[in-house]
Protein backbone atom coordinates (compact mmCIF):
# COMPACT_ATOMS: atom_id res chain seq x y z
CA UNK A 1 0.00 0.00 0.00
CA UNK A 2 1.26 3.44 -0.97
CA UNK A 3 -0.01 4.81 1.76
CA UNK A 4 1.21 3.31 4.51
CA UNK A 5 2.59 5.65 7.14
CA UNK A 6 6.01 5.59 9.19
CA UNK A 7 5.97 4.67 12.64
CA UNK A 8 5.76 8.43 14.08
CA UNK A 9 4.30 9.59 11.33
CA UNK A 10 0.91 11.41 11.66
CA UNK A 11 -1.42 10.17 8.95
CA UNK A 12 -4.29 12.63 8.17
CA UNK A 13 -7.29 12.16 5.78
CA UNK A 14 -10.22 14.28 4.77
CA UNK A 15 -13.25 13.02 4.62
CA UNK A 16 -15.65 14.16 2.26
CA UNK A 17 -17.22 11.12 0.45
CA UNK A 18 -18.43 7.61 1.31
CA UNK A 19 -15.17 6.35 -0.34
CA UNK A 20 -12.77 8.48 1.77
CA UNK A 21 -14.67 6.38 4.92
CA UNK A 22 -13.00 3.59 2.89
CA UNK A 23 -9.36 4.75 3.06
CA UNK A 24 -9.99 5.81 6.84
CA UNK A 25 -10.72 1.88 7.71
CA UNK A 26 -7.69 0.86 5.51
CA UNK A 27 -5.21 3.25 7.18
CA UNK A 28 -6.21 2.10 10.72
CA UNK A 29 -6.17 -1.38 10.09
CA UNK A 30 -2.58 -0.65 8.77
CA UNK A 31 -1.93 0.96 11.70
CA UNK A 32 -3.70 -1.17 14.50
CA UNK A 33 -1.24 -4.07 12.65
CA UNK A 34 1.76 -2.39 13.11
CA UNK A 35 1.13 -1.20 16.76
CA UNK A 36 0.58 -5.36 17.17
CA UNK A 37 -3.13 -5.41 18.49
CA UNK A 38 -4.45 -8.93 18.34
CA UNK A 39 -6.95 -9.53 16.10
CA UNK A 40 -10.33 -8.70 18.15
CA UNK A 41 -8.68 -5.83 18.68
CA UNK A 42 -8.05 -4.31 15.54
CA UNK A 43 -11.33 -5.65 14.02
CA UNK A 44 -13.05 -3.33 17.24
CA UNK A 45 -10.85 -0.67 16.21
CA UNK A 46 -11.41 -0.60 12.63
CA UNK A 47 -15.21 -0.87 13.31
CA UNK A 48 -15.27 2.04 15.58
CA UNK A 49 -12.97 4.31 12.89
CA UNK A 50 -15.99 3.35 10.53
CA UNK A 51 -18.63 4.62 12.59
CA UNK A 52 -16.81 7.51 13.64
CA UNK A 53 -15.34 8.77 10.22
CA UNK A 54 -18.56 8.07 9.06
CA UNK A 55 -20.57 10.07 11.55
CA UNK A 56 -18.03 12.69 10.42
CA UNK A 57 -19.27 12.89 7.01
CA UNK A 58 -22.96 12.15 7.89
CA UNK A 59 -23.89 14.34 10.72
CA UNK A 60 -20.80 16.82 10.68
CA UNK A 61 -20.78 17.78 6.73
CA UNK A 62 -17.36 16.16 6.38
CA UNK A 63 -13.71 17.07 8.25
CA UNK A 64 -10.60 15.11 8.79
CA UNK A 65 -8.80 12.28 11.11
CA UNK A 66 -5.79 12.11 12.18
CA UNK A 67 -4.24 8.46 12.67
CA UNK A 68 -0.84 8.29 14.50
CA UNK A 69 0.91 5.32 16.33
CA UNK A 70 1.42 5.69 19.75
CA UNK A 71 3.82 4.55 22.89
CA UNK A 72 3.69 5.02 26.59
CA UNK A 73 7.13 3.13 26.68
CA UNK A 74 5.72 -0.52 27.80
CA UNK A 75 2.86 -0.77 24.85
CA UNK A 76 2.12 0.64 21.61
CA UNK A 77 -0.90 1.76 20.33
CA UNK A 78 -3.16 3.64 17.96
CA UNK A 79 -4.87 7.04 18.66
CA UNK A 80 -7.38 8.60 16.12
CA UNK A 81 -8.97 11.74 15.76
CA UNK A 82 -12.19 12.92 14.18
CA UNK A 83 -13.15 16.25 13.66
CA UNK A 84 -15.80 18.08 11.82
CA UNK A 85 -16.88 21.81 11.72
CA UNK A 86 -20.39 20.95 11.74
CA UNK A 87 -23.66 21.68 13.87
CA UNK A 88 -22.10 20.00 16.98
CA UNK A 89 -23.77 17.74 19.19
CA UNK A 90 -26.68 19.68 21.46
CA UNK A 91 -27.33 16.97 24.16
CA UNK A 92 -24.60 14.61 24.59
CA UNK A 93 -25.88 12.24 26.91
CA UNK A 94 -28.97 11.53 24.41
CA UNK A 95 -26.53 11.18 21.53
CA UNK A 96 -24.75 8.50 23.90
CA UNK A 97 -27.80 6.62 24.12
CA UNK A 98 -28.20 3.11 22.31
CA UNK A 99 -30.63 3.48 19.86
CA UNK A 100 -31.30 7.15 19.25
CA UNK A 101 -30.33 8.39 16.46
CA UNK A 102 -31.02 11.96 14.48
CA UNK A 103 -30.60 10.35 10.89
CA UNK A 104 -31.91 7.22 10.22
CA UNK A 105 -28.87 4.72 10.90
CA UNK A 106 -29.65 1.84 13.73
CA UNK A 107 -28.40 4.86 16.34
CA UNK A 108 -25.40 2.74 17.66
CA UNK A 109 -22.36 4.17 16.49
CA UNK A 110 -21.29 6.45 18.66
CA UNK A 111 -22.53 4.83 21.94
CA UNK A 112 -21.47 1.82 20.08
CA UNK A 113 -17.73 2.83 18.74
CA UNK A 114 -17.24 3.67 22.85
CA UNK A 115 -17.65 0.24 24.07
CA UNK A 116 -15.23 -0.73 20.67
CA UNK A 117 -12.07 1.33 22.19
CA UNK A 118 -10.10 1.63 25.54
CA UNK A 119 -10.18 5.30 25.61
CA UNK A 120 -12.78 7.80 24.46
CA UNK A 121 -13.26 11.39 24.51
CA UNK A 122 -15.61 13.68 22.81
CA UNK A 123 -15.60 17.34 22.78
CA UNK A 124 -18.66 19.20 21.11
CA UNK A 125 -21.11 21.97 21.22
CA UNK A 126 -23.56 23.44 19.21
CA UNK A 127 -22.71 25.37 16.43
CA UNK A 128 -18.79 24.65 17.60
CA UNK A 129 -17.87 21.22 15.80
CA UNK A 130 -17.33 17.61 17.04
CA UNK A 131 -14.06 16.12 17.78
CA UNK A 132 -13.92 12.64 18.83
CA UNK A 133 -10.97 11.17 19.95
CA UNK A 134 -10.24 7.10 20.43
CA UNK A 135 -7.12 4.94 21.98
CA UNK A 136 -6.82 1.23 21.97
CA UNK A 137 -3.77 -0.43 23.10
CA UNK A 138 -1.70 -3.30 22.81
CA UNK A 139 -2.33 -5.80 25.59
CA UNK B 1 -6.26 45.22 -33.00
CA UNK B 2 -10.26 45.73 -35.18
CA UNK B 3 -11.68 42.34 -35.10
CA UNK B 4 -11.88 40.58 -38.10
CA UNK B 5 -15.32 38.99 -39.51
CA UNK B 6 -15.59 35.51 -39.35
CA UNK B 7 -16.29 35.08 -43.12
CA UNK B 8 -12.91 36.53 -43.73
CA UNK B 9 -11.20 33.95 -41.21
CA UNK B 10 -13.17 31.36 -43.12
CA UNK B 11 -11.72 32.98 -46.69
CA UNK B 12 -8.66 32.45 -45.25
CA UNK B 13 -8.55 29.06 -44.10
CA UNK B 14 -9.86 28.33 -47.53
CA UNK B 15 -7.00 30.44 -49.46
CA UNK B 16 -4.11 28.90 -47.34
CA UNK B 17 -5.69 25.29 -47.15
CA UNK B 18 -3.11 24.16 -49.41
CA UNK B 19 0.05 25.43 -47.21
CA UNK B 20 -2.35 24.83 -43.28
CA UNK B 21 -3.01 21.41 -44.40
CA UNK B 22 -0.54 19.46 -44.97
CA UNK B 23 1.60 21.27 -41.89
CA UNK B 24 -0.89 20.10 -39.92
CA UNK B 25 -0.90 16.73 -40.65
CA UNK B 26 2.95 16.21 -40.89
CA UNK B 27 2.72 17.71 -37.13
CA UNK B 28 0.18 15.68 -35.63
CA UNK B 29 1.80 12.54 -37.79
CA UNK B 30 5.01 12.71 -35.90
CA UNK B 31 3.12 12.96 -32.69
CA UNK B 32 0.85 10.18 -33.44
CA UNK B 33 3.61 7.63 -35.08
CA UNK B 34 2.22 4.30 -34.32
CA UNK B 35 -0.80 5.00 -32.93
CA UNK B 36 -3.06 5.59 -35.85
CA UNK B 37 -2.29 5.96 -39.66
CA UNK B 38 -1.79 8.93 -41.42
CA UNK B 39 -4.68 8.40 -43.77
CA UNK B 40 -7.00 7.84 -40.97
CA UNK B 41 -5.85 11.46 -39.28
CA UNK B 42 -6.17 13.26 -42.99
CA UNK B 43 -9.58 12.11 -42.56
CA UNK B 44 -10.35 13.46 -39.13
CA UNK B 45 -8.38 16.44 -40.04
CA UNK B 46 -10.58 17.19 -43.43
CA UNK B 47 -13.81 16.51 -41.20
CA UNK B 48 -12.59 18.79 -38.89
CA UNK B 49 -10.97 21.42 -40.96
CA UNK B 50 -14.51 21.52 -42.80
CA UNK B 51 -16.31 21.92 -40.04
CA UNK B 52 -14.24 24.82 -38.76
CA UNK B 53 -14.44 26.87 -42.15
CA UNK B 54 -18.64 26.05 -42.37
CA UNK B 55 -18.51 27.64 -38.33
CA UNK B 56 -17.03 30.42 -39.50
CA UNK B 57 -19.00 30.96 -42.37
CA UNK B 58 -21.86 30.62 -40.52
CA UNK B 59 -20.90 33.69 -38.30
CA UNK B 60 -19.48 31.50 -35.47
CA UNK B 61 -17.66 33.63 -33.03
CA UNK B 62 -16.61 31.53 -30.10
CA UNK B 63 -16.89 28.08 -29.89
CA UNK B 64 -19.77 27.88 -27.96
CA UNK B 65 -21.98 29.23 -30.51
CA UNK B 66 -24.56 27.69 -32.49
CA UNK B 67 -22.50 27.96 -35.03
CA UNK B 68 -20.27 25.94 -34.69
CA UNK B 69 -22.39 22.20 -33.71
CA UNK B 70 -20.85 20.20 -35.88
CA UNK B 71 -18.20 20.68 -35.08
CA UNK B 72 -18.08 20.26 -31.52
CA UNK B 73 -19.79 17.25 -32.43
CA UNK B 74 -17.13 15.89 -34.13
CA UNK B 75 -14.21 16.52 -31.47
CA UNK B 76 -16.57 14.90 -29.35
CA UNK B 77 -16.41 11.81 -30.99
CA UNK B 78 -12.96 12.04 -32.20
CA UNK B 79 -11.68 12.47 -28.36
CA UNK B 80 -14.29 10.08 -26.70
CA UNK B 81 -12.77 7.35 -29.50
CA UNK B 82 -9.58 8.24 -28.32
CA UNK B 83 -10.09 7.88 -24.88
CA UNK B 84 -11.58 4.12 -25.53
CA UNK B 85 -8.72 3.38 -27.45
CA UNK B 86 -6.37 4.03 -24.63
CA UNK B 87 -5.00 7.06 -26.02
CA UNK B 88 -3.49 9.64 -23.29
CA UNK B 89 -4.98 13.16 -22.70
CA UNK B 90 -1.90 14.62 -24.77
CA UNK B 91 -2.50 12.69 -27.70
CA UNK B 92 -5.61 13.35 -27.76
CA UNK B 93 -5.11 16.91 -27.75
CA UNK B 94 -2.02 16.69 -29.76
CA UNK B 95 -4.22 16.48 -32.58
CA UNK B 96 -5.91 19.69 -32.77
CA UNK B 97 -3.12 21.52 -31.30
CA UNK B 98 -1.33 20.99 -34.51
CA UNK B 99 -3.24 22.80 -36.27
CA UNK B 100 -1.37 25.69 -35.07
CA UNK B 101 1.90 24.38 -36.61
CA UNK B 102 0.10 24.97 -39.85
CA UNK B 103 -1.12 28.49 -38.88
CA UNK B 104 2.31 29.59 -37.76
CA UNK B 105 3.76 29.03 -41.52
CA UNK B 106 0.52 32.19 -42.48
CA UNK B 107 2.13 34.57 -40.01
CA UNK B 108 4.49 36.26 -42.52
CA UNK B 109 2.83 39.44 -43.54
CA UNK B 110 1.04 41.76 -41.69
CA UNK B 111 -2.10 41.23 -43.27
CA UNK B 112 -2.61 37.60 -42.83
CA UNK B 113 -1.01 38.25 -38.58
CA UNK B 114 -4.35 39.52 -37.78
CA UNK B 115 -6.21 36.79 -39.15
CA UNK B 116 -3.85 34.08 -37.94
CA UNK B 117 -4.10 35.60 -34.72
CA UNK B 118 -7.52 35.14 -33.82
CA UNK B 119 -7.94 31.54 -35.74
CA UNK B 120 -5.07 30.42 -33.00
CA UNK B 121 -6.96 31.57 -30.52
CA UNK B 122 -9.84 29.73 -31.83
CA UNK B 123 -7.35 26.21 -32.07
CA UNK B 124 -6.67 27.07 -28.28
CA UNK B 125 -10.64 26.25 -27.66
CA UNK B 126 -10.89 23.44 -29.73
CA UNK B 127 -7.86 22.06 -27.83
CA UNK B 128 -9.59 22.62 -24.58
CA UNK B 129 -12.84 21.58 -25.64
CA UNK B 130 -10.99 18.63 -26.72
CA UNK B 131 -9.51 17.91 -23.06
CA UNK B 132 -12.98 18.15 -21.44
CA UNK B 133 -14.37 15.94 -24.24
CA UNK B 134 -12.02 13.58 -23.00
CA UNK B 135 -12.21 14.08 -19.35
CA UNK B 136 -15.84 13.55 -19.64
CA UNK B 137 -15.52 9.91 -21.75
CA UNK B 138 -13.61 8.68 -19.06
CA UNK B 139 -15.20 9.42 -16.20
CA UNK B 140 -17.97 7.29 -18.28
CA UNK B 141 -16.09 4.21 -18.82
CA UNK B 142 -14.84 4.41 -15.26
CA UNK B 143 -18.32 4.50 -13.98
CA UNK B 144 -19.32 2.02 -16.49
CA UNK B 145 -16.49 -0.20 -15.25
CA UNK B 146 -17.61 0.56 -11.77
CA UNK B 147 -20.50 -0.55 -12.57
CA UNK B 148 -19.66 -4.01 -14.66
CA UNK B 149 -17.29 -4.63 -11.22
CA UNK B 150 -20.41 -3.91 -8.75
CA UNK B 151 -21.98 -6.47 -10.94
CA UNK B 152 -19.40 -9.22 -10.74
CA UNK B 153 -17.96 -8.62 -7.06
CA UNK B 154 -21.81 -10.17 -6.17
CA UNK B 155 -22.51 -13.60 -7.63
CA UNK B 156 -25.32 -15.81 -6.31
CA UNK B 157 -24.67 -19.75 -6.37
CA UNK B 158 -27.15 -22.17 -6.21
CA UNK B 159 -25.88 -24.50 -3.42
CA UNK B 160 -28.41 -27.01 -3.51
CA UNK B 161 -32.29 -27.94 -4.99
CA UNK B 162 -34.25 -25.13 -3.01
CA UNK B 163 -30.95 -23.49 -1.82
CA UNK B 164 -29.03 -20.57 -2.82
CA UNK B 165 -26.06 -18.51 -1.06
CA UNK B 166 -24.46 -14.88 -1.50
CA UNK B 167 -20.58 -14.77 -0.56
CA UNK B 168 -20.22 -11.23 0.22
CA UNK B 169 -16.36 -9.93 -0.22
CA UNK B 170 -15.10 -6.78 0.42
CA UNK B 171 -16.92 -3.06 1.66
CA UNK B 172 -20.45 -3.19 1.80
CA UNK B 173 -21.99 -0.22 0.85
CA UNK B 174 -25.76 1.02 -0.18
CA UNK B 175 -25.60 0.75 -3.78
CA UNK B 176 -23.88 -2.99 -3.33
CA UNK B 177 -26.39 -3.65 -1.11
CA UNK B 178 -29.18 -2.80 -3.47
CA UNK B 179 -27.65 -4.93 -6.16
CA UNK B 180 -27.03 -8.13 -3.93
CA UNK B 181 -30.67 -7.73 -2.51
CA UNK B 182 -32.08 -7.64 -6.39
CA UNK B 183 -30.15 -10.49 -7.19
CA UNK B 184 -30.85 -12.64 -4.06
CA UNK B 185 -34.59 -12.09 -4.94
CA UNK B 186 -34.60 -12.79 -8.10
CA UNK B 187 -32.70 -15.87 -8.22
CA UNK B 188 -35.09 -17.06 -4.81
CA UNK B 189 -37.90 -16.50 -7.45
CA UNK B 190 -36.02 -18.10 -10.65
CA UNK B 191 -34.50 -20.90 -8.76
CA UNK B 192 -37.41 -21.57 -6.70
CA UNK B 193 -36.02 -21.86 -3.49
CA UNK B 194 -37.04 -21.03 0.01
CA UNK B 195 -33.46 -20.92 1.72
CA UNK B 196 -30.83 -18.84 0.97
CA UNK B 197 -27.52 -18.05 3.00
CA UNK B 198 -25.36 -14.47 3.20
CA UNK B 199 -21.83 -15.76 3.78
CA UNK B 200 -20.02 -12.62 5.39
CA UNK B 201 -16.64 -14.65 5.46
CA UNK B 202 -15.23 -12.22 3.21
CA UNK B 203 -16.38 -8.66 5.09
CA UNK B 204 -13.69 -7.23 7.29
CA UNK B 205 -15.70 -5.51 9.28
CA UNK B 206 -19.67 -5.71 10.15
CA UNK B 207 -19.77 -2.00 11.17
CA UNK B 208 -24.06 -0.62 11.93
CA UNK B 209 -24.20 0.58 8.49
CA UNK B 210 -23.08 -3.05 7.56
CA UNK B 211 -25.50 -4.67 9.94
CA UNK B 212 -28.59 -2.44 8.95
CA UNK B 213 -27.62 -3.55 5.09
CA UNK B 214 -27.54 -7.18 6.31
CA UNK B 215 -30.41 -6.75 8.38
CA UNK B 216 -32.86 -5.52 5.47
CA UNK B 217 -31.60 -7.94 2.69
CA UNK B 218 -32.77 -10.72 5.61
CA UNK B 219 -36.04 -8.83 5.62
CA UNK B 220 -36.82 -8.48 1.93
CA UNK B 221 -35.88 -11.84 1.66
CA UNK B 222 -38.37 -13.15 4.32
CA UNK B 223 -41.18 -11.23 2.78
CA UNK B 224 -40.79 -13.80 -0.33
CA UNK B 225 -41.15 -16.44 1.74
CA UNK B 226 -37.35 -17.47 2.04
CA UNK B 227 -35.37 -18.27 5.33
CA UNK B 228 -32.25 -16.08 5.57
CA UNK B 229 -28.88 -17.52 7.54
CA UNK B 230 -26.05 -14.89 8.06
CA UNK B 231 -22.79 -17.55 7.77
CA UNK B 232 -19.35 -16.34 8.12
CA UNK B 233 -19.54 -15.02 11.36
CA UNK B 234 -15.99 -14.82 12.55
CA UNK B 235 -14.80 -14.72 16.79
CA UNK B 236 -13.59 -11.34 16.11
CA UNK B 237 -16.66 -9.50 14.16
CA UNK B 238 -19.33 -11.60 17.18
CA UNK B 239 -17.04 -9.77 19.58
CA UNK B 240 -17.67 -6.44 17.64
CA UNK B 241 -20.93 -7.00 17.17
CA UNK B 242 -21.71 -7.66 20.36
CA UNK B 243 -19.79 -4.60 21.87
CA UNK B 244 -21.28 -2.04 19.05
CA UNK B 245 -25.12 -3.48 20.73
CA UNK B 246 -26.05 -4.71 17.44
CA UNK B 247 -29.34 -7.22 17.39
CA UNK B 248 -29.42 -9.62 14.62
CA UNK B 249 -32.81 -10.52 16.99
CA UNK B 250 -34.54 -13.99 15.34
CA UNK B 251 -31.86 -13.92 12.17
CA UNK B 252 -30.52 -17.30 12.16
CA UNK B 253 -26.25 -16.79 12.87
CA UNK B 254 -23.69 -19.59 12.27
CA UNK B 255 -20.06 -20.09 12.14
CA UNK B 256 -18.96 -21.20 8.72
CA UNK B 257 -21.32 -21.80 5.42
CA UNK B 258 -20.72 -25.56 5.76
CA UNK B 259 -22.96 -25.19 8.88
CA UNK B 260 -25.66 -22.97 7.49
CA UNK B 261 -25.61 -25.19 4.18
CA UNK B 262 -26.23 -28.85 6.99
CA UNK B 263 -29.46 -26.66 8.26
CA UNK B 264 -30.79 -25.61 5.73
CA UNK B 265 -30.68 -29.08 4.31
CA UNK B 266 -32.22 -30.04 7.48
CA UNK B 267 -35.07 -27.31 6.68
CA UNK B 268 -35.63 -27.87 3.73
CA UNK B 269 -36.24 -31.87 4.04
CA UNK B 270 -38.23 -31.00 7.11
CA UNK B 271 -40.96 -28.36 5.00
CA UNK B 272 -40.43 -31.35 2.27
CA UNK B 273 -41.78 -34.29 4.58
CA UNK B 274 -44.44 -31.90 6.43
CA UNK B 275 -45.93 -31.31 2.50
CA UNK B 276 -46.09 -34.76 1.58
CA UNK B 277 -47.22 -36.12 5.21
Amino acid sequence: MTTAPSATATERLEVRADSDVVRVRQLVRTVAQQARLSLVDQTKLVTAASELARNTLVYGGGGEVEVELVADGRRSGVRAVFSDEGPGIADLDLALTDGWTSGNGLGLGLSGSRRLVEQFSIDTAPGAGTRVEIVTWSR
Amino acid sequence: MTAVAPSALAQTLVDHAETVRPAWLDAAVDELRGRTTRGELEREQSDIYQALVDGLQAGGTDLQSEAFDQLRGILADVSAARARLGFTPRETAVGVFALKEGLYGLAGSDDTMTRVLPLLRLVDELGLFTFEAFAAARESIISEQAEQLLELSTPVVKLWEGIVAVPLVGTLDSARTQVVMEKLLNTLVETGSTQAIIDITGVPAVDTQVAQHLLRTVVAARLMGAECTISGIRPQIAQTVVALGIEFGDIRTRATLADALVDALREGRRSHTEVTA
